[in-house]
């Protein structure tokens, strides 16, 4: 082998991770992310290997079965860097060993990736962004945009280089304590910050009246006794502000009612009903046509 | 609209439907997607808001492994162009959040079409590794991306040909108790998201946490940035209580230790 050592620099680094976000172009259901793995290392394997014999072995190694979270491909793609490096500076790195590594991290941390960043990052940006969106507020999508872009890439970059720096070593860790703890305390954060999503967000508004009280006389608004022009509007703010009714009358409706056991239960049981639903395998798209369908028939009812 | 605006639609829609698959940079969500269709269009508030409450419906809406979501990326796109060309303002927004849920169904049998062509390009692949031409892999995985992107840009240029007086006769036929009526369904399908995400997350361990987070919201005054930090805060006081605790067992598994709080005041 040649004497002077071929070592990875920081830019070509860089330029895996870069081209690592393509991970899922070429996704197929044969091997799914077998081009995007081979095509995120392409920029390393050209400087490790200029012979065109090892680069075709190289990119034949790469092109297998591979599927992973793609923010968590970063470790994975570290590691294998590292391998490579030591493989092209003739180190004695089994095909098998490459292997191995890969289809060793996989499975832990593919079931990294869906709680942390789809079910709990991205859930609260979003409905962070979707409540200031909601009222005009151009914020909303920039600080989502922002935000979402800053970690991934912050996450991506700093695992990629410790899976490098750490080489093979990383396997033993993958299943162990740390990472562990991250998963389990996204999922804690994230179901709280899904039940005040479901308080605030799941509006359902029931509007028959259930009960209709005439109030006593002093707890509403006399507005034959109220003086007319400006004064008179004055007065019956007054009144207003201090607490009297607007009409003789005490309309309860069934939300009042709902509302005084605890605010959001019937967005809750709803809730609860979806869960049972997909637990029970009913597709997600049925449900969802189903809600609206049922949405316009209780409006047309009156009861929403 | 004129075709400079049609052109930034269009491109707007293909890269939609590149993140749709990549889910890199979140051009899909409908935050952002909404939001640049609106910008583009010269309705920018129109995009926001319409991106909110998409945003809000497509929370728990993920690619797990090799299953794919309802494809956000053509129901923002579409129902945005929709809303836009109806001239309904703010008005159509119930209107447009009910056609954009069709709509991310028709996308999920674009992206398998897509997928199944993308097992022909990886057998290409297998060629060029074995004669060592990166370049052409480079090429093919550039290819695959692109046909994701024109899985929304056709649809998207489809319906800017559709002249916007047709889009608003159509939707003039539409009454108000059925628009009305999809705004309500709009606000409830929120409730489908969730239960997706609460299905894959829920352990005995984490439920006290939703219990908590659901009481809480009731106070108007914590915003959600508040709700986050007492969220955050609680799981880390839980993680650190969890092993100071326990009888020197550090057992990682959901059951390790039983009553972390109890075995604290036992100590004492």
């Amino acid at each position: 082998m040649a004497d002077q050592k071929i070592k990875l620099s920081k830019a070509d680094r860089f330029n895996v991770m870069w081209h690592s976000q393509f991970l899922q172009a070429s996704w197929n259901y044969e091997r799914m992310q077998n081009g995007g793995f081979a095509y995120s290392l392409i920029p390393a394997l050209r400087k490790l290997y200029p012979k065109k014999d090892d680069m075709s072995a190289a990119l034949e190694r790469h092109l297998v079965f591979f599927n992973v979270h793609p923010y968590l491909v970063s470790p994975i793609l570290g590691v294998t860097l590292a391998l490579e490096e030591d493989k092209a500076n003739g180190a004695e790195v089994q095909d098998e060993a490459i292997q191995g590594v890969k289809v060793g991290m996989m499975g832990p941390l593919a079931g990294v990736g869906d709680p942390v960043f789809w079910y709990t990052v991205r859930p609260i940006l979003g409905a962070l962004g979707a409540s200031m969106a909601i009222q005009g507020n151009l914020l909303g999508p920039i600080l989502f945009f922002v935000l979402w872009n800053v970690i991934r890439i912050a996450f991506m970059w700093y695992t990629q280089e410790f899976g490098y720096k750490a080489g093979s070593a990383i396997t033993n860790d993958v299943s162990g304590g740390l990472l562990q703890k991250v998963t389990r305390g996204a999922s804690m954060m994230g179901m709280f910050v899904l039940g005040s999503l479901i308080e605030r967000w799941v509006n359902i508004q029931f509007t028959p009246i259930v009960s209709k009280t005439p109030l006593q006389k002093g707890a509403y608004i006399d507005w034959n006794s109220i003086p007319a022009g400006a004064k008179g509007i004055q007065q019956a703010l007054i009144d207003q502000s201090n607490g009297l009714s607007l009409t003789k009358f005490k309309v309860t409706t069934l939300q009042n009612n709902l509302d005084t056991l605890i605010p959001g239960l019937a967005g809750l049981l709803l809730t609860f009903l979806c869960m049972w639903l997909l637990k029970k395998k009913v597709s997600p798209i049925v449900i969802i046509i189903a809600i609206f369908i049922v949405g316009v028939l209780l409006h047309v009812l009156h009861i929403i | 609209m004129n075709a400079i605006q049609m052109i930034l639609v269009v491109l707007v829609a293909f890269l939609a439907g590149m993140e749709g698959i990549l889910d890199q940079w979140e051009f899909h969500q409908p935050l952002v997607a909404c939001t640049l269709i609106g910008l583009v269009t010269g309705h920018l508030d129109l995009g926001i808001i319409l991106g909110g409450y998409l945003q809000m419906i497509a929370l728990g809406w993920a690619n797990i492994g090799a299953a794919v979501a309802p494809d956000a990326a053509l129901a923002s796109v579409a129902s945005a162009i929709i809303l836009v060309q109806s001239g309904q303002g703010t008005k159509g927004i119930g209107m447009a959040t009910g056609i954009a849920m069709p709509l991310a169904v028709a996308g999920l049998f674009l992206t398998m079409i897509v997928r199944t062509i993308s097992t022909g390009i990886a057998h290409i692949m297998d060629a060029d590794a074995k004669k060592g031409n990166w370049r052409k892999i480079n090429m093919w995985q550039w290819v695959a991306v692109c046909l994701q992107g024109l899985r929304i840009a056709i649809p998207a240029a489809l319906l800017l040909a559709i002249p916007a007086s047709t889009v608003r006769y159509w939707l003039g036929l539409m009454p108000a108790w059925l628009s009305d009526g999809m705004s309500l369904g709009g606000a409830m399908v929120v409730a489908v998201g969730y239960a997706m995400v609460i299905n894959m997350m829920a352990s005995r361990e984490v439920w006290p946490f939703f219990a908590i987070g659901f009481a809480l919201a009731a106070i108007k005054d914590l915003t959600l940035i508040a709700l986050g930090a007492i969220g955050l805060a609680l799981a880390v006081m839980y993680l650190a209580l969890e092993s100071k605790g326990g009888n020197g067992s550090k057992s990682s598994d959901n059951e390790g230790t039983g009553d972390p709080l109890g075995d604290i005041i036992d100590d004492y």
